[in-house]
């Protein structure tokens, strides 16, 4: 059901990790949906120059969440906010359809990760 | 390498089924329906065949009614039941922790405004005699508990439900899909009125099963069309099938002592050392009444189906309780049932093995495990070792 891009990414994810001290941290999902996904961001100048992710779920989720982070590096906040889950599925050439989900929690998290950073800015 | 602890969702086809099974298909192919020597040939292998699986679980040959398989035999039982003792009453009991093909059969009935009891189990995923027995009332035209089950291994107290039951005098059914080929039946002693079987679980080929229906009890029927089946079940001979079904069964009541103490030992051996060998993980269900090749685990802080499509990436076959790989947003609602949490449910992984499973491939398997959780547990956010001390959280 998995395509050979899904397998791939998730057999070998290139961001996974955290970033101590990061800029902004987003957490999605909860544990008895089966799914938490957590984006660590490095950001400088209003650019990501880092991003890591942490997740708790399927191999969908862990491999939305790296290519999420992989396609967000070196954008602006405003560019890497541009992206939609659709862009993460194209990216994985596909998902399966109950496995959608995955995408959209990566674009949140990534969301909130920038959410908090602003906060901690505005501070 | 690679590993199949899938055993439980299928088998391989026996080689000595196979080769039982091969003149039906091109050689002897009459319909055993026909009057001509064609048919009558097909006819004796299959009036055969339904002798040789009566033999194995007791029962009597015109007792035995072929279907496409288990889920068939599930859904003829309980909606054959309903609808024809209705008048007697609309109440069935069943358990939590049945195959969806019973489950959804019952919610089905629900809808047709039958009254469905649903019995809890026990941590060690066992239903009570006791819980049976309340939960029975003057309108119970049903008690279906499945023999053993297919995710945690639970082997439930059939021979004591069908005492009851038949003092009762309320019908008995048993969903035997999982159970058949390394746990012997006997439905006189068991007091089984109706019991459901499919051949690919016990190394014999897909697509036939047969529901076990006592003399005397009467069933509408579920697939019309046809006389087949003494009238009772439509559908032309699957006579290939059937000689494999029976051949198969037959191989496994000779071959079941020598292959369930094998499996036993490796699945006991496996536990033991998952249990030792990794941290934060969970045998779930119960050791003393289970299943011999059945061995069920969560680990905490990963999920379920990263850890199958990991152990995948390693050419290892397993299946997982969790929400991700059924397709549905709740994990296993039998490992819930265990009074397992919601986390727990998500992360569970079954590891099913065959009569030929080896010892070098428990141990590569064991291996790729512990690999594969520390890999995941190093990725999840809900884990974090404490540096210098075995200790996580």
């Amino acid at each position: 059901m998995y395509n050979a891009k899904v397998l791939e990414t998730f057999a070998h994810p290139k961001n996974v990790g955290e970033i101590e001290n990061a800029s902004g941290v987003g957490t999605v999902g909860n544990a008895s949906c089966g799914d938490i996904m957590q984006v660590f961001l490095k950001i400088e100048d209003d650019k990501i120059v880092d991003a890591k992710f942490k997740t708790f779920g399927c191999a969908a989720a862990i491999a939305s969440s790296d290519t999420a982070c992989e396609m967000i590096k070196g954008k602006s906040l405003e560019d890497a906010l541009k992206i939609k889950n659709s862009d993460v599925v194209e990216t994985l050439e596909g998902l399966p359809p109950q496995k959608i989900h995955c995408s959209v929690l990566a674009e949140e998290a990534i969301a909130e990760a920038i959410k908090d950073y602003r906060a901690k800015q505005a501070k | 390498m690679r590993v199949y602890l899938d055993n439980s969702a299928t088998t391989a086809l026996d080689v000595e089924v196979f080769e039982a099974m091969k003149p039906y298909f091109s050689e002897i192919y009459g319909n055993a329906s026909s009057l001509h020597a064609f048919g009558r040939e097909a006819l004796a292998a299959v009036d055969k065949a339904r002798q040789t699986i009566a033999d194995c679980i007791n029962a009597r040959r015109d007792e035995i009614f072929f279907t496409s398989g288990g889920s068939e035999s599930d859904n003829w039982a309980l909606t054959g039941t309903a609808h024809t003792y209705e008048k007697q009453g609309k109440h069935i009991v069943t358990t939590v922790i049945e195959h969806p093909a019973v489950m959804e059969t019952c919610r089905k009935l629900q809808k047709e405004g039958y009254e469905i009891t649903y019995v809890k189990v026990g941590s060690d995923g066992r239903v009570s005699l006791d819980d049976i027995k309340k939960a029975v009332r003057d309108d119970t035209i049903l008690v279906s508990v499945m023999f053993a089950n297919n995710e945690m291994g639970a082997i439930q107290p059939i021979e004591e439900i069908g005492a009851f039951c038949r003092e009762e005098g309320i019908l008995f059914h048993t969903d035997a899909v999982q159970a058949a080929g390394s746990v012997k039946i006997d439905v006189k002693k068991m007091n089984i009125d109706m019991l459901s079987m499919s051949a690919h679980k016990f190394h014999g080929p897909k697509g036939i099963g047969l529901l076990y229906l006592r003399k005397g009890v009467r069933l509408e029927r579920l697939i019309v069309g046809g006389h087949q089946e003494s009238g009772m079940r439509a559908g032309t001979t699957n006579t290939p099938g059937i000689i494999g079904m029976a051949k198969a069964l037959e191989i496994s009541y000779r071959d079941m002592e020598k292959n369930n103490s094998h499996m036993k030992y490796l699945r006991d051996y496996f536990i033991d050392r998952v249990s030792k060998e990794i941290p934060y993980c969970k045998l779930n269900g119960g050791t003393e009444h289970r299943l011999v090749n059945n061995a069920n685990f969560s680990f905490d802080f990963i999920e379920g189906e990263s850890i199958l499509m990991n152990l995948d990436l390693n050419g290892i076959a397993v299946s997982s309780g969790s929400a991700c790989s059924s397709g549905s947003l709740e994990p296993s609602y039998v490992i819930l049932s265990l009074g397992a949490k919601m986390e727990e449910a998500h992360s569970s992984i079954r590891f099913s093995l065959g009569k030929d499973t080896t010892k070098e491939e428990i141990d590569y398997t064991i291996e790729k495990l512990k690999e594969t959780v520390a890999r995941l547990r190093s990725w999840s956010p809900l884990f974090k070792e404490i540096k210098g001390e075995d200790k996580y959280v």
